[in-house]
């Protein structure tokens, strides 16, 4: 494992609802490394993206209340001015967006685009960023670069715009990629290309790397270490082997168990009850989770639910798992 | 017999340009497939983006003016308007959107959307309407106190179900259920397929399920049709398409597919790779000088695949 990259302590993001404040991220604590693929899962409205756009400083900080420590290359995020952002962003950590087609300027051709992150962190010469742009090109697997420069998005594919994206987030070889969703608008063989392109620059770049996603599949055969957030918290953190092998919070087990299987063909899926609370009804105090597993009694929950550490480097909030069984008796 | 019989369907999209805009070429969306769809069965069509699999959706329906080929329903042709208008076609074949929110119209409340077809195909009574409307939110899992309320106040997995609700509203023969759980978490998309499955149990409705997914596609049909540049690449039952796939196109989908099982997943990768360089090597002999899926052959009673005519063999 590489040197610590990225540290992230009691993280709070709150959004001002008129005269309050809500958590979206709660008390979130976690690390990544270099050469290390952190993904994090969850269903929408599980504060993932929100999570993200806390560590590259993508709020609006009129609206929203950011405390606790993210300490990124011996710096201070929380509280970092938006220049000292301006500065990071592009060069330091970079971001892959799920919509390439959003992401991308409609009226600029593809070298400009590129070419941007170049102009605003480096002071190398025209020649030299031309030079680099086809390279960066080449490097995310597009066939003829010179051609691909001169086009517009909208002449290119979806798996194309994303390897375009993908340029752009590497240009200045970044220490840190977040990815969030990077493959769920694509084509499944267009996605196996993307995820291996992430790990072939990963390996060249030494970066680590930041996949948010809600595809276990994805999760189970790119990531290296894997964070699972529910209602805004980390309930489950482990390595890949870890969470997919022996699962232990309710949650974990209820998403693997919903995942249509090739042995069960045709029969009931595995649902889980209800709904992510929104923001405004978030329980304060209890397990989040209880509501959904109600024939699990109260008694099994923690009051205030706290990490615990049953086997080395493998977290899991709340009591609950130790007894965590499903409504048919099964345990996984 | 089988409900709806697709007997080579072809829907050309013409290229106009220049001067007078004269048509130069055309966009083959859907170039000559045949299919059926037998009565209380799931049909599968995967395809990837630009497939054409949503095109045939809606030829089905008659969104789409189809260019040659004919679609029978219960031994009727049905590929006009005035031969729809005339069988009430419209009343039993509907349609389940991707996209739930941009499918529901956000000013009417959920009972005028469930009660819509209703009104538009049954003369029902005020009380007769409520209560089936009540029946109808029942079957999908709501309650009595979301008849009121708008689509924003629903989450996407109730909104899908709504929207459920209101394809079986008219109690249809074929739904089209167009990428229905495309847009949702893992556990919604659990819960809406369980409801599609009881409705099917429970009705005896037929669907013709739409995805790029090859999971829930395996979970949910019976038997299949993989989609490539317009046409069949192959086409069988379920244990045909996944156990035994015979064309190059099939084989990369499902090598691509990226499975939970950690333990394997060096193996999945370099499988994959292997997969994806025989696909680059072969995949000449697959496709014709024009890039065209080549004729299908039968290999067994169910199962057809493209193949070159070389490679034919029984299985």
């Amino acid at each position: 494992m590489g040197e610590e990259l990225l540290t992230i302590n009691h993280l709070h993001t709150a959004f001002k609802r008129g005269t309050e404040y809500f958590d979206a991220v709660d008390d979130v604590s976690l690390k990544i490394h270099k050469d290390e693929i952190l993904a994090i899962v969850g269903e929408s409205g599980c504060g993932k993206t929100t999570l993200a756009k806390s560590i590259i400083g993508l709020h609006d900080l009129k609206r929203t209340k950011i405390t606790g420590n993210i300490k990124f290359q011996d710096q201070e995020l929380v509280g970092a001015s938006p220049e000292k952002f301006d500065q990071l962003r592009g060069s330091d950590m970079g971001m892959i967006f799920q919509d390439p087609l959003a992401a991308l300027n409609p009226l600029m051709r593809v070298e400009d685009q590129v070419r941007e992150v170049l102009d605003y962190h480096t002071d190398y010469s025209a020649t030299k960023k031309h030079k680099i742009v086809l390279k960066l090109l080449d490097q995310v697997g597009l066939e003829n670069p010179e051609r691909v420069a001169r086009q517009f998005p909208h002449e290119l594919s979806g798996g194309m715009r994303q390897r375009i994206i993908i340029a752009i987030a590497i240009a200045c070889k970044p220490e840190l990629i977040i990815a969030d969703e990077p493959t769920t608008a694509l084509d499944v063989t267009i996605q196996a290309q993307i995820l291996d392109l992430l790990r072939s620059i990963q390996a060249q770049n030494h970066a680590g790397i930041i996949l948010i996603t809600h595809d276990l599949g994805v999760v189970a055969d790119t990531a290296d270490e894997v964070v699972v957030m529910y209602a805004g918290q980390v309930v489950e953190r482990g390595t890949v082997f870890q969470i997919f092998n022996h699962p232990l919070h309710p949650y974990t087990r209820s998403l693997l168990k919903s995942i249509p299987q090739a042995e069960h063909e045709g029969d009931r899926l595995y649902a889980i009850e209800g709904a992510v609370p929104s923001l405004a009804k978030m329980p304060h105090d209890g397990c989040r989770f209880a509501p959904r597993i109600p024939w699990i009694p109260e008694s099994a929950h923690e009051k205030t639910p706290t990490m615990h550490e049953p086997e080395e480097g493998h977290y899991v909030l709340c009591t609950c798992y130790q007894t965590f069984k499903f409504e048919n008796g099964e345990a996984v | 017999m089988s409900l709806v019989e697709i007997k080579d369907l072809q829907v050309h999209y013409p290229i106009r340009s220049g001067f007078f805009n004269r048509i130069h070429d055309y966009v083959y969306a859907v170039d000559g497939v045949s299919f059926e769809i037998e009565p209380g069965q799931t049909y599968g069509l995967i395809g990837e983006t630009g497939s054409g699999k949503t095109t045939i959706g809606r030829s089905i329906i008659g969104l789409e003016k189809i260019t040659s080929g004919k679609i029978l329903f219960d031994g009727h042709d049905v590929s006009t308007k005035k031969e729809r208008k005339a069988i009430d076609y419209n009343r039993d074949v509907q349609m389940i959107f991707q996209d739930s929110l941009s499918s529901l119209n956000p000013k009417k409340r959920i009972y005028d959307i469930i009660a819509e077809p209703l009104r538009n195909f049954e003369k029902l009574s005020d009380t007769e309407e409520k209560h089936r409307v009540r029946e109808l939110l029942d079957t999908v899992g709501l309650g009595e106190d979301d008849l009121f309320k708008y689509p924003f106040e629903f989450s996407g997995g109730q909104r899908q179900r709504i929207g459920v609700a209101r394809a079986i509203s008219t109690n249809p023969k074929l739904v089209i259920a167009d990428e229905p759980v495309s847009a949702l978490d893992l556990s919604v998309q659990a819960q809406v397929l369980n409801y599609m499955q009881e409705i099917q149990s429970q009705f005896n409705i037929s669907y013709l399920f739409i995805s790029h997914d090859l999971g829930v596609v395996r979970h949910m049909c019976d038997s299949m049709a993989i989609m490539h540049r317009g046409r069949f690449v192959e086409l069988g039952t379920r244990d045909d398409i996944y156990n035994h796939p015979q064309h190059i196109y099939t084989k990369r989908l499902l090598a691509a597919i990226p499975d939970v099982n950690v333990d394997q997943r060096d193996a999945q990768r370099k499988h994959r790779k292997e997969v994806e360089k025989i696909f680059d090597t072969e995949q000449s002999r697959y496709y014709d000088k024009n890039g065209r899926v080549l004729p299908l052959q039968k290999v067994s009673e169910t199962h057809s695949v493209a193949l070159p005519e070389d490679q034919v063999k029984g299985e």
